[in-house]
């Protein structure tokens, strides 16, 4: 049940952001009982006199878990590449959430420079998980780029929607069956997240509907619940949609049938 | 000289980014850095020049989605 990114293995199919939590303490509970092998950073301006990022540095580390940087608030390539750089030293890992948005409404990612930064990271070592959109020739020309791992929106960030393209969703799925795939953005309830899971996907990512619901250390707890169902689900072969009914208690020796 | 720190303009007479970073009061802290857009590696801090209206960045692990 484990799957492989990037050659590291990790249990839990569920990799969760670090923003908008009311805590430290929630943040961290959260964590814990979301069972993420994976959680997501950023970096921002430090200030020598409060040292913010200090006191967070050390809650991360205390967490036991892979961290996956963002590029998030990035425009261009150019900025999500320094950006992916001084990542790399902050968190000693090559791994990179590459996000390059190209619109202030949606968040929709410049799938443009998000390209051209993929490439020129991967050639610097990087290993990039890609914030895209769920066009197929984006994804090939990811794959191109040297990505390992492809991450399409489910819808923009932050909404919490849902999977808004089911049917684009499941193209991708069936276009790279040996890629991992993971929804990224969007999801808003744990049924949302079963459903991705349901489709094949390998994990989803997922920050705002746990850190800014009402009991976020409950909500991760479901989440996780959820994307094992949907995991457990996809493998269990589910059955076709019907459109007529059909009775589930065997026909043959029902009492009073007139024949 | 005049530079822009984070944002913010400052004169320093400093003229290495270290030595910079030292007069600011970031000393054992986890931070990378960037002039000029550029990153710039902990170790070509020292030997990184400081130039008039120059624009380095400070940065540090923060929470993020």
């Amino acid at each position: 049940m484990s799957l492989s990114l990037y050659q590291t293995q990790v249990n839990s199919r569920l990799l969760l952001g670090t923003a908008q939590y009311p805590s430290p303490k929630v943040l961290q509970d959260a964590i814990s009982k979301s069972g993420t092998d994976i959680i997501t950073v950023s970096v921002r301006r430090e200030s020598s006199s409060d040292q913010a990022g200090q006191h967070f540095w050390s809650l991360l580390k205390d967490t036991n878990t892979h961290i996956l940087p963002n590029t998030a608030g990035c425009r261009s390539a150019k900025e999500a590449i320094t950006t992916a750089q001084m990542t790399r030293e902050l968190f000693a890992t090559p791994w990179i959430k590459l996000e390059v948005i190209g619109n202030d409404d949606n968040l929709q990612p410049n799938v443009f420079e998000l390209v051209d930064a993929a490439r020129e990271l991967s050639r610097q070592g990087f290993q990039v998980f890609p914030y895209t959109t769920d066009d197929i020739i984006v994804a090939e020309q990811l794959l191109n780029a040297g990505c390992e791992v492809l991450m399409p929106w489910g819808s923009p960030i932050g909404s919490g929607r849902g999977l808004q393209n089911p049917f684009a969703l499941e193209t991708m799925r069936a276009y790279f069956p040996d890629t991992p795939l993971i929804i990224d953005a969007g999801l808003g309830l744990p049924s949302h997240a079963a459903q991705a899971m349901e489709l094949g996907y390998d994990a989803v990512l997922l920050n705002t509907a746990v850190a800014k619901s009402g009991k976020p250390i409950e909500m991760a707890t479901a989440f996780s619940q959820a994307v094992q169902a949907g995991r457990i689900a996809y493998q269990s072969n589910p059955i076709e949609a019907r459109d007529m009914a059909k009775p589930s208690t065997p026909v043959a020796g029902t009492p009073f049938w007139l024949d | 000289m005049q530079i822009t720190l984070n944002g913010q303009t400052i004169e320093t007479q400093q003229t290495s980014l270290d030595g910079l970073l030292t007069e600011q009061g970031y000393t054992d802290m986890n931070i990378a850095t960037a002039m000029n857009d550029n990153f710039i590696p902990q170790t070509e801090r020292a030997e990184t020049v400081l130039q008039e209206y120059c624009v380095v960045e400070v940065v540090a692990p923060m929470q993020g989605g």
